[in-house]
């Protein structure tokens, strides 16, 4: 149905006219021009797609853009604040904790919405959070260090 | 170098000819300090001797480097950068040899009008092969700079040194000139002479040293632009019908339904049809609204009984080494063992799905893709469209994960195709489903081996037949005095009336398997003698590399002595890929009840001659690991016939993070011999380490890859 959809994009109002069904994933890549969110299965297997409603992840390929009316949806365009990598970034870029880079936004999007959980994560927390998004290069053990690394520099606050 | 270090490399498309001709380059080329080169002299007579036209090769330059008027160096080459970390390592060899810092490098990769002909990216060769060229032809751009230096500053070259970017006076520091400012306005073309020597290992200053990914920064942000992000204004998302199943044919396809939809082009062309819309996501919705019938064609084969078949329809076999004789070997054994192993038909599943863009103005084509061989799709999308191979021009973004997959480029043909006919740019990018249907797996296989032991512990026959996985990694590398290795279709791709579905190069094609057969019969003859699996293949091998590289994975992982099966679920496994040696130690947990494997600890230990960046040679290595479990315990393509029933990762499963075993790696410090390759050796150990290391545990031996829990469970039930 072809419906008036508002919502906060990364901190700004946004509005569209729109067939309410479709998925948040082809609005924000397509209709948005935002295309760091990635697609890579299109049925809530992978977390490439994976973006923040409300601070928690989803999966964008699997949820209708009626799910974020009036809600705050954040990208991986939408982390970094003011030129500054948020410590999921940076620690990603430390650690290498990627090869060909295309699993990566929806691995530190989740990897936000598992720190808002637990903001001290045990490994078994981080691999049980991280479990249901595939790298396919298998970054896997890097990801976890970066994640461990990242919790403990946004305890201090940064 | 060695001829086997090449063999399991397959050139399947021939550019026609060499597209940018010096000439033509020096025409356009602004001011700059150039130096052309070709890559591998010893590829080219290795082409010479399988026969491959000449042509194929440049005999002019395929690649070359710049120092612009800024000072900048950069590399053009059309090798492409898909998460294996050559641009940061090309860029350290550069940097390196030139004096200059990193970030001063830039790598211009994959673009067919920029960068010259270049056969694709795969088989490791980009550090192996490219790497030693690219150095040499640092090391000339350096001497040009001393040269102009030495004008410049009026003093003899012995008396000049190069560091961070300037030539420098060695008696007096102060005196020197910036790279930026000797080239200024001048345009300077050499080919390496072969008279500059590249650095020694002692010299190194870059090279050799850890350094994180230069390409981080952007894969972080979300900037990193891969085929699919790149918008043109106008562009259409098409959806193309697909059939059920391999080798069907559309009988008839109503197409009234999908027209309806608001905004949506129906193209129909022949049996090609496909739905265009502006949101990708429309364009799927409609294109399921065609009502279309095929004629699937009967086929009883199916991923059970595709073992039968393959080696029905099997091609005669070659002999690939031999040496003794078998029937001797034979006679003076004590024990033998015979064994049948097998592997499913695995996927190679990128994230990142097949994808592309083309935009097709008159009679000029642009194409950005996600592909492994750019310049093979640039000639492929001329043939489709008619064009002339220059008017077509393939752009390569940053590829999200290739492992040999991306060679196949159908959907950028398609694309190609579609903006032709519409007249707009149009993307094509595969579902997963899609991607499953048009891969060309990694070929389901048989290795049929006899073997046998002295009284001594010494294996003294070693009969080997490998069917449909190919050469690569069939060659034996153990001290036996009788042996024959048989390969029957040595490649990758099988015979026609062989497999129902393309298969294709995957991640050390060939190797996975034959290793994991070679590496079980060498460890149930261990078992057969009594001996520890260590100690059972240091008594048989008499390569000094390979003693080195399993004794220090043994060190590593802290192993003693023992008589399988222990019980402790150790294994261990060792193969040679790409001129790298490899030797893994596993640990593992089986739970008898579920079947269920988890791989605890996993050691490798490689030796892989110089190693440009020990960081990126590491992160390959827990790639290779993490990405070879999937092989070992569940990845399986399902199929009837030509249909694949597999469709997404709910059924294929690939490792996910509680798989993962603790890593540890060892580089082997090696620094003065050749760079060998570093993508690909570490994952061909992972089904014979796993395999092994469950035997050890359970005392069942699994012969067939993947070892899911319902086989294992099995093989536990026949105990
Ligand atoms: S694309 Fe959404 S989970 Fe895979
Ligand atoms: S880095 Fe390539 S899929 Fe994760």
């Amino acid at each position: 149905m072809t419906e008036r959809i508002r919502f906060k994009l990364n901190g700004q109002p946004v509005e569209l006219t729109t067939d309410s069904e479709r998925m948040l994933l082809w609005v924000l890549r397509t209709d948005l021009g935002l295309t760091g969110t990635k697609f890579g299965c299109g049925e809530s297997f992978c977390g490439a797609c994976t973006v923040l409603v409300d601070d928690l992840a989803v999966r964008s390929c699997a949820t209708p853009l009626k799910n974020v009316q009036d809600k705050g949806v954040t990208t991986i365009e939408g982390l970094a604040k003011g030129g500054k990598l948020h410590p999921l970034q940076k620690a990603f870029v430390e650690h290498d904790a990627l090869q060909c880079g295309y699993c990566t936004p929806g691995m530190i999007m989740n990897a936000f919405s598992v720190l808002k959980k637990h903001p001290h994560p045990t490994v078994a927390e981080i691999i049980e959070g991280m479990d249901d998004n595939f790298c396919r290069c298998g970054a896997h053990n890097r990801i976890i260090q970066a994640i461990q690394v990242a919790a403990k520099e946004m305890e201090r606050g940064n | 170098m060695k001829d086997d270090q090449y063999s399991g490399l397959e050139f399947l498309e021939q550019p026609s000819e060499m597209e940018m001709s010096r000439r033509d380059f020096f025409k356009t080329a602004g001011a700059g300090i150039y130096v052309l080169f070709t890559i591998g002299d010893s590829l080219v007579s290795w082409q010479e001797r399988q026969g491959i036209p000449q042509r194929s090769t440049p005999t002019d330059f395929n690649a070359f480097l710049k120092i612009g008027e800024d000072g900048r160096i950069a590399c053009y080459t059309g090798k492409i950068e898909m998460g294996q970390g050559v641009v940061t390592s090309l860029g350290q060899m550069l940097a390196d040899e030139l004096d200059a810092e990193v970030e001063s490098v830039d790598m211009v990769m994959g673009d067919t009008d920029l960068c010259p002909w270049d056969m694709g990216t795969f088989g490791s060769m980009s550090t192996r092969i490219f790497g030693p060229a690219l150095r040499t032809a640092g090391a000339e751009a350096r001497y040009v700079l001393l040269e102009l230096g030495s004008e410049h500053l009026k003093i003899p070259v012995e008396q000049l040194t190069t560091a961070n970017g300037f030539v420098i006076d060695k008696t007096k520091k102060e005196n020197r000139v910036s790279y930026a400012q000797l080239v200024k306005g001048k345009k300077i073309e050499r080919h390496p002479t072969g008279k500059v020597s590249v650095k020694k290992p002692s010299e190194f200053k870059i090279m050799n040293k850890s350094l994180t990914r230069r390409d981080s920064e952007e894969k972080v942000t979300g900037k990193a632009k891969y085929a699919g992000d790149i918008r043109l204004p106008g562009m259409l998302y098409a959806k193309v019908l697909r059939p059920p199943a391999h080798g069907s044919k559309l009988l008839d396809a109503d197409i009234s339904e999908a027209k309806e939809v608001e905004g949506v082009q129906v193209i129909k062309e022949g049996d090609f049809i496909a739905v265009l819309h502006k949101y990708p996501d429309v364009a799927e919705s409609s294109l399921s609204k065609i009502k279309a019938k095929f004629d699937v064609p009967k086929s009883d084969i199916d991923d059970k009984n595709i073992f039968d078949h393959l080696l029905k329809v099997a091609p005669e076999g070659k002999v690939v080494a031999k040496e003794g004789d078998l029937q001797a070997g034979q006679n003076g054994a004590k024990a033998t063992v015979e064994a049948t192993y097998f592997n499913d038909y695995v996927a190679h599943s990128p994230i990142e799905p097949h994808t592309a863009i083309a935009q097709v103005e008159g009679n000029k084509a642009t194409v950005w893709a996600s592909t492994q061989n750019p310049f093979t799709a640039k000639e492929e999308v001329a043939r489709e469209l008619g064009f002339a191979s220059q008017n077509v021009r393939v752009i390569t973004p940053f590829v999200g994960g290739g492992f040999g997959g991306k060679t196949r480029n159908l959907q950028i043909v398609e694309a190609a195709r579609l903006s032709k006919m519409t007249g707009k740019p149009v993307q094509v990018a595969y579902t997963r489903e899609e991607e499953f249907f048009f891969d060309a797996f990694r070929p389901a296989a048989i290795v049929k081996i006899k073997s046998g032991i002295t009284d001594r512990g010494k294996i003294n026959f070693w009969d080997y037949h490998v069917y449909f996985a190919g050469e690569r990694g069939a060659q034996h590398f153990y001290d036996i005095p009788n042996h024959c290795t048989t390969v029957y279709n040595s490649s990758w791709v099988g015979a026609a009336g062989s497999h129902p579905f393309a298969t294709g190069p995957w991640r050390a094609p060939g190797n996975n398997t034959n290793t994991f057969a070679r590496e079980s019969q060498i460890e149930m003859m261990a078992a057969k003698a009594g001996v520890d699996p260590v100690e059972f293949r240091l008594q048989n091998l008499t390569d000094k590399k390979m003693i080195r590289v399993l004794k220090t994975a043994a060190e590593k992982f802290g192993w003693k002595p023992m008589k399988g099966p222990s019980g402790q679920g150790f294994g261990v496994a060792c193969g040679i890929d790409a001129g790298t040696y490899v030797a893994s130690i596993a640990h593992v947990e089986v739970n008898k009840t579920t079947g269920m494997v988890q791989v605890k600890r996993v050691v490798c230990a490689q030796d892989m001659g110089l190693v440009i960046n020990p960081e990126g040679a590491t992160i390959q290595m827990e790639g290779c690991i993490t990405m070879g479990l999937g092989y070992a315990l569940s990845e399986k393509v399902v199929f009837k016939g030509g249909e694949i029933l597999t469709s997404n990762f709910d059924t294929y499963e690939i490792p996910r993070f509680s798989w993962l075993p603790k890593i540890e790696t060892v580089i082997i410090e090696n620094k003065d011999a050749d760079p060998q390759g570093g993508g690909e050796p570490a994952i061909v150990t992972m089904g014979a380490v796993v395999a092994n290391a469950i035997y050890d545990a359970v005392g069942v031996r699994l012969f067939q890859l993947p070892m899911t829990s319902d086989r294992i469970k099995e093989a536990l039930k026949k105990t």
